[in-house]
């Protein structure tokens, strides 16, 4: 064997053992779309709030009901936004969406976020809700930085900016929304940005 | 000369230095993932995954996953120590020219 092929077995075994633990089609752009997603229910939240609520929450009213719909409809719009965007890349790497790879990527991305959301539910129906920016913060980058081993490398740094963004909440309560309207809007258009001109732009 | 000697004649080959490489970085992998990964035929997966399991590089699960027969296989320590050695043998192949 010649020089040559050797250096051809070598790129051929790191691209086996990328290819077969890792699942790279995650689109960039689902990540610019879940951060303008996020952007929008924060506009709508503090307009209600500001306008309907007196600037500040509380928990039994329609205003707080309304904000939880938006929060979830920004969830459930950015999640199927995401698989939409990101099967679309798969067909065109000729990968499979529904492998070992990406199986092991979202049971690893939803555990520290199943807790955690749980977690949220659970102090606000204590009536605790200073937290729960933070909180969510937090577990999201845990959640990152756990799936990064099975996907982009790239995500772990995400996740370390989200759970930054998440302590600091926690100390100042009185910015936690605006620090979640950074890590899960402004950050994510920023993330999704640099990923789409390192990954997906050819 | 001790380099040359590291390279491993078993390895010589696409189809098991990629089976290698994926049970190097996943704990296991069943036949059909093998499969798609390295684009084998059936026949050709089969005869290097035997080849592999006779030097004991290889250990072979037989299970059932509900009425369907799962061939699922792992790397074992020595089969993770040559391949090892083998990647290292060819890192200096190509350095030293």
């Amino acid at each position: 064997m010649s020089n040559k092929d050797y250096l051809k077995d070598i790129t051929e075994i790191k691209n086996l053992m990328n290819k077969s633990s890792r699942f790279i089609s995650l689109s960039g752009l689902s990540g610019i779309m879940a951060g303008i997603y996020a952007l929008i229910g924060a506009g709508t939240t503090f307009w209600l709030v500001t306008n309907y609520s007196s600037g500040t929450l509380r928990l039994d009213g329609w205003v707080f009901r309304t904000v939880l719909f938006i929060l979830f409809m920004v969830a459930f719009l950015s999640v199927v936004t995401g698989i939409f965007l990101t099967t679309r890349k798969a067909k065109k790497n000729g990968e499979k969406i529904w492998d070992t790879s990406s199986k092991r990527l979202i049971i690893n991305f939803l555990i520290p976020l199943i807790a955690g959301g749980l977690y949220v539910l659970i102090i606000l129906s204590h009536g605790k809700f200073g937290q729960t920016g933070g909180l969510m913060l937090i577990f999201y980058g845990l959640a990152l930085i756990n799936a990064s081993k099975y996907s982009i490398g790239d995500i772990k740094y995400l996740g370390f900016i989200q759970i930054t963004l998440g302590l600091i909440a926690a100390l100042y309560p009185g910015l936690g929304f605006w620090l979640w309207v950074i890590g899960f809007g402004l950050m994510h258009i920023v993330y999704g940005i640099w990923m789409y001109i390192k990954y997906d732009r050819k | 000369m001790s380099i040359i000697t590291n390279i491993n004649k078993l390895f010589d080959h696409r189809i098991r230095l990629g089976i290698m490489s994926i049970l190097m970085v996943n704990e296991y992998a069943d036949f059909k993932m093998l499969k798609e990964l390295l684009g084998a035929t059936d026949g050709n997966l089969a005869s290097h995954t035997k080849a592999l399991e006779k030097s004991e590089y290889l250990r072979v699960e037989k299970q059932f996953i509900g009425r369907k027969p799962n061939t699922r296989y792992s790397a074992t320590k020595l089969g993770k120590a040559e391949f090892k050695k083998h990647i290292e043998a060819l890192e200096k192949l190509i350095h030293k020219t």
